[in-house]
């Protein structure tokens, strides 16, 4: 699939973004005033930031508004849903942290609840696609709501629960790189199946439908930088997980924890670009490719 | 609404022969010639005249070889596009509730007016039949010529897909698909009419009729009869010759 910037930015930014209203909302740190301000201006800037880049993606944004309705049947509509609900719940309750010096507890909670929520519904958008059998399974969920909780609980400075967090998330990490390494195989959809042929003999394509490229092929039959997996696998670990965790455990002041976060998000870009960029759909199959 | 709803009584769709089709893509143009100037916007192209053209389309063939375990290579045009399926991923995925099938004949739409561009549809739908228009930002897939089968302005024979109608070899037919006594449902029976990709479970309401097997048994030759040698033994002068230039 197509690593569209778009899309990375405003996943793995929302996802640290609703990972820090979460850790906020349960009273981690237990801020008001000034210091709520900071670190809930600093929330907000990366969620909302997150979802407004997400509209760049779209090819007609002034329908934007209708995504609100098909919550019944659509992961994508669920999510926009949550994360309107989240925020303003979440900022309802980060007014009465900075202005009145308050914690309102029953409301924190259940805005830390819509917030994870919301990072659930953004993992389901990929993990209902049956084409792209690499997504289809729940470890999806599992590493976009793991990565969060150990994103939300380094920006907001709980260090002993960021590194284990971190940890968990890097095992989830190799965990679903191993077994998604072996999912289109085991889908068991191949040119044959593709095209009906394969029952006769070994099909392969002679000639592609197009000489050009097309909508298809730029979208969904991504192939560039595939080469480099292994080695970007290593460097999206080790600045995500790896660094952070050994620069946790060695000092626990500003400027370390500062380089703790940005590393791990570069680490979560990296991560975020493979996701994409390896996920291979079943359309590829018609070209030959995968 | 994104729901699929019952199931219709009514399934119009394609079926398509793969041992008549021979590949000259006149079934592309046409559709892109009727979708263009009809149902919703136009199919844009880029760069048409460039070095890199590319373009919307709704209907593409690719071509395949299939080698069997014995034999001859066979070569197998392919026509591919939307397949209506019954249980469509497209559908169920869009937030907006631009994408449905119709519950009087199961045509599966997009609503552009509704459309917001996400291409999730597009990510879901296993076959590549859904493309978003570069120029427009909408999706745009098969209608079925949802335009040309019910337009009484147009004449009885046009009103069937314009793909079918163009389709030199006869390899494409439109019907209903859930009614047994069809000539499409019948063809699908005699024939063996597949689906693709069933292990996906979208039960595609179009169906591809595979290729007839070719022939194995010996070469038959209808001129060799006439053309076989009449006297095996030479006799005569020749015969005399043949001896003689043998002892030679
Ligand atoms: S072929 Fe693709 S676009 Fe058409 S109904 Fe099936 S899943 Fe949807
Ligand atoms: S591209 Fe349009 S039709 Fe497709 S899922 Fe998005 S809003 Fe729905
Ligand atoms: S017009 Fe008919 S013969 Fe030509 S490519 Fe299309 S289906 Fe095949």
């Amino acid at each position: 699939m197509h690593p569209a910037p778009s899309v990375i930015l405003f996943t793995a930014l929302s996802g640290l973004g609703f990972g820090m209203l979460a850790s906020l909302g349960l009273g981690n740190p237990d801020v008001t005033g000034l210091s709520a301000f900071i670190f809930f201006a600093l929330a907000f800037a990366l969620t909302i930031g997150g979802l407004l880049a997400s509209v760049f993606h779209l090819g007609n944004p002034k329908n934007a508004i209708k995504a609100f309705s098909q919550w019944r049947s659509s992961w994508l509509s669920r999510e926009g849903i949550l994360s309107v609900l989240a925020l303003s719940i979440m900022g309802i309750y980060a007014i009465g942290a900075i202005f009145l010096g308050v914690r309102w507890h029953v409301l924190g909670a259940t805005g830390a609840i819509l917030s994870v929520a919301t990072v659930f519904t953004t993992s389901m958008i990929y993990t209902q696609l049956k084409s792209i059998p690499r997504w289809n399974h729940w470890n999806t969920p599992v590493l976009f709501l793991s990565l969060t909780i150990a994103g939300g609980a380094l920006m907001t400075g709980q260090v002993r629960c960021a590194i284990a967090a971190l940890i968990i998330a890097g095992v989830i990490q190799i965990v679903t790189w191993y077994m998604g390494d072996r999912r289109f195989a085991a889908r068991a959809s191949t040119i044959g199946t593709a095209t009906g042929l394969g029952d006769i003999g070994q099909v392969r394509m002679f000639e592609p439908p197009h000489t050009g490229t097309n909508y298809l092929l730029s979208e969904m039959v991504y192939v560039v930088g595939r080469k480099h997996g292994q080695k970007l696998r290593v460097i999206a670990l080790g600045l995500m997980v790896v660094l952070p965790v050994i620069l946790l455990c060695l000092s626990q002041d500003h400027f370390t924890g500062a380089i703790a976060v940005i590393s791990h998000l570069i680490g979560v870009f990296v991560s975020r670009w493979l996701f994409f960029a390896q996920a291979e759909h079943v359309v590829g199959l018609y070209y030959g490719q995968r | 609404m994104t729901s699929l709803g019952t199931e219709s009584k009514v399934q119009l769709g394609l079926v398509i022969d793969l041992d008549t089709c021979v590949g000259c893509h006149a079934c592309v143009i046409a559709c892109k010639g009727w979708n263009t100037e009809n149902y919703g916007t136009a199919l844009s192209d880029m760069d048409a005249y460039g070095e890199k053209p590319s373009g919307t389309f709704l209907n593409r063939v690719h071509s395949y070889e299939v080698q069997p375990d014995t034999g001859a290579a066979q070569t197998v045009h392919f026509p591919k596009s939307c397949l209506h399926c019954t249980d469509a991923p497209c559908v169920t995925v869009c937030p907006t509730g631009a994408s449905y099938k119709r519950a009087e004949d199961g045509i599966v739409l997009v609503n552009e007016d509704a459309c917001m561009g996400c291409g999730l549809c597009a990510w879901a739908c296993p076959y590549g039949a859904r493309e978003l228009d570069k120029a427009a930002g909408v999706m745009k897939k098969c209608t079925l010529c949802v335009d040309r089968i019910y337009n009484e302005n147009l004449p009885e024979e046009d009103r069937e897909p314009a793909c079918v109608r163009t389709c030199p070899a006869g390899a494409r037919h439109f019907g209903d698909l859930a009614d047994e006594d069809s000539a499409v449902s019948k063809l699908v029976s005699e024939r063996g009419g597949m689906d693709l990709m069933p292990e996906l479970g979208t039960r595609p309401v179009n169906k591809y009729l595979p290729p007839r097997p070719k022939d194995t048994g010996e070469e038959i030759d209808i001129l060799a009869p006439l053309l076989a040698p009449v006297a095996t033994e030479a006799s005569g002068f020749l015969g005399w010759l043949d001896r003689t230039l043998e002892k030679i």
